[in-house]
């Protein structure tokens, strides 16, 4: 052996590195994010890493290993109109999460995973336009409640299992309703109704100010009553002489207009001034 | 472990019989070392420049017969040996050591990782996880066997969803409309299923968080999201996505939701305000009526006082009382007013009665 490398350099060096591809051609390491079919002349018979990544070994040159995703993978739909049954449309833009749990169904079917999502892309938005179209608008804002996307999962589901995939997610990204009319018509719902909140605000603050007003009043009249009423035929001179005083003197404030008072000698404040009274 | 490291050895195995052919009879030491030197205890840094002269000597049985060999086939292709051994002499060692310190360097550098505080290391052997270096020094297999890759695990990261600048609409449970401004908070739990279990993970998180959000908001009416409801839509949206995303096998935490704005959107924003103008108004109202019931009660207060301490002395006296009030009061008024006496049968009066007339007499007292 080692006298044939010795006499024979050029051709026993490209027999070690033939030897050394075909050794290396035959380990496959699998990592952990992806499991590979083993593909012998465009037949596939094997799988490599479905459970356990780490290395692994195939036939060189006859076999060939095609990759397949083991992570969650996503599908991503446009954006659909719904019409609930109550004639309303919402805008609605969701995506699925699925994994390749069957590799070579998978790569008989589409191969590629691209393939696959471009498959479940419109199953996935038909999918939804037939449950969501079911049900009243109110009912579409929180599908979850309802179980509806766990409808949708196992719709997609079916025809995901058909391509070795199994849907582990359905959720609605967005909502929303269509610009013009529908979003329009919603901003002026919104807007009258505060407009009719704001109404409603002052009518009760107006209406809570009248209530502590009359309070008040009474609270006054009721304060009024208890000292007053102990002697009425006494407040009739109290009160009397009170509003003499402010009437002709004013209470301090403006001075009242110039007044001229006519008297009768018989006025009883005068009596004294006549000199007859005793 | 012990698999371990047979798989290593068998892995130096290889190294050593790829190696064979150049060197035929390097003794199948199978040492720690792969390239056995010549035998001198100081091992490869001993002396090389000795070594570098010793080595053209064609009688030495070991790896130098590399050496030997492309002397050899120099010397056959009809080359004198001259040049060809002027050439192999530096040229020959040169390689070896370069070989050497490459092997050593790999070595090095594949096998010992520095995990820094708040990192992890993700172990795979041939792409198979095996384990989960934590921060320090961590050793393992040299590269094709062992893997390590390094992955923050503490850094919590932040996603913004829906800028302060555009809106972003969302749906309330009251059929509203929401102009909606959150981040979420992450970091990565288990390395591992981070790295191996999702295809797109900051992808992922963004939508489920939209997706959450969207979800959470519709069960809330449009005041609460916009009031006092934001503390609860954020542990609600987080648990949301943390059942999302353990769902997805992620190995991802949800730190924390923050909203950071939620406002009715701009096209009805006025109609929003004239609601805070009329909370304003009302409460206005409200204070103005009060001042009017403060300064009312106060009134009263004082005027039943005052009447109450008039009376404790007019029931002490009476008359005296009665009459005195009546003149101080009268001795008050008529001391500012003009005053006319009139006679009662004699109606004409003897003051001038211009000034009598402009100023009709309106109290006349009885």
């Amino acid at each position: 052996m080692i006298e044939i490398v010795r006499n024979r350099p050029l051709i026993s060096g490209f027999a070690i590195l033939l030897l050394l591809f075909t050794l290396l051609g035959t380990f496959v390491i699998v990592p952990e994010t992806k499991q590979a079919v083993v593909v012998r002349f465009g037949m596939p018979i094997r799988i490599l890493g479905a459970t356990e990544a780490g290395i692994n070994w195939r036939l060189p040159f006859a076999e060939n290993v095609h990759w397949i995703d083991k992570r969650v993978l996503d599908v991503d739909m446009e954006r659909q109109q719904v019409l609930s049954t109550d004639q309303l449309r919402l805008e609605v833009d969701a995506f699925a999460r699925y994994r390749i749990t069957d590799p070579l169904r998978m790569y008989i079917r589409a191969r590629t995973e691209q393939r696959v999502s471009e498959a479940l892309i419109p199953i996935l938005g038909s999918q939804l336009r037939n449950e969501l179209g079911q049900r009243p608008f109110a009912a579409l804002l929180s599908p979850e409640r309802q179980g509806v996307m766990e409808n949708v999962r196992r719709g997609l589901n079916i025809v995901a299992r058909q391509y070795g995939a199994e849907i582990i997610d359905v959720r609605i990204k967005k909502a929303d309703l269509p610009s013009g009319t529908p979003l329009q018509s919603a901003y002026d719902r919104m807007r009258t109704a505060r407009l009719q909140e704001a109404r409603s605000i002052r009518a009760q603050g107006a209406k809570q100010a009248q209530i502590i007003r009359a309070e008040a009043d009474a609270e006054a009249s009721k304060t009024y009553a208890a000292s007053f009423g102990k002697d009425a035929d006494f407040y009739e001179f109290y009160r009397a002489m009170q509003s003499y005083q402010t009437t002709f003197i004013g209470d301090g404030g403006e001075k009242p207009s110039p007044t001229t008072i006519i008297l009768s000698p018989n006025n009883d404040y005068l009596k004294e001034f006549t000199g007859r009274a005793r | 472990m012990s698999i371990l490291s047979g798989l290593g050895a068998r892995a130096r195995g290889l190294f050593i019989d790829t190696k064979g052919p150049w060197g035929p009879s390097s003794g199948g030491s199978g040492g720690e070392e792969p390239p056995p030197s010549e035998g001198d205890a100081g091992g490869p840094w001993g002396e090389p420049p000795r070594r570098g002269r010793r080595a053209p000597q064609p009688q030495s049985p070991n790896v130098a017969s590399f050496e030997d060999f492309l002397r050899r086939s120099k010397a056959r292709f009809g080359n004198g040996g001259g040049g060809g051994g002027h050439l192999g002499r530096p040229v020959g060692p040169l390689v070896k050591w370069a070989i050497l310190g490459i092997l050593l360097v790999w070595l090095v550098f594949t096998s010992t990782h520095i995990v820094a505080p708040g990192e992890r290391g993700v172990v795979t052997r041939f792409g198979r996880y095996t384990d989960t270096l934590g921060p320090g020094v961590g050793f393992t297999l040299p590269w094709p066997v062992h893997r390590v890759q390094k992955i923050d695990v503490e850094n919590i990261q932040t996603i913004d969803l829906g800028t302060t600048g555009t809106e972003t609409l969302m749906l309330t449970g009251d059929q509203n409309i929401v102009d909606i401004a959150y981040s979420v908070r992450w970091n990565i739990r288990d390395p591992e299923l981070y790295m191996f279990e999702l295809a797109k993970p900051d992808e992922t998180i963004r939508e489920v968080a939209e997706s959450a959000m969207r979800a959470v908001v519709s069960g809330f009416s449009l005041n609460d999201t916009i009031g006092e409801g934001r503390s609860d839509i954020e542990t609600r949206v987080q648990e949301v996505m943390q059942r999302v995303l353990n769902n997805y096998r992620s190995g991802v935490r949800i730190q924390g939701i923050a909203i950071k704005q939620a406002d009715p959107p701009a096209a009805v924003n006025d109609a929003f305000k004239e609601v805070s103008a009329a909370q304003q108004e009302a409460q206005s109202y409200i204070n103005q009526a009060r001042a009017y019931a403060l300064q009312l009660t106060a009134k009263a207060q004082g005027e039943a006082t005052a009447f109450d301490k008039v009376y404790e002395q007019y029931r002490l006296a009476p008359d005296v009382t009665r009459r005195r009030m009546y003149y101080e009061t009268m001795e008050r008024v008529l001391a500012n007013v003009d005053k006319t006496i009139v006679e009662p049968g004699g109606v004409t009066p003897y003051l001038p009665l211009p000034q009598v007339q402009k100023s009709a007499p309106r109290n006349p007292m009885p």
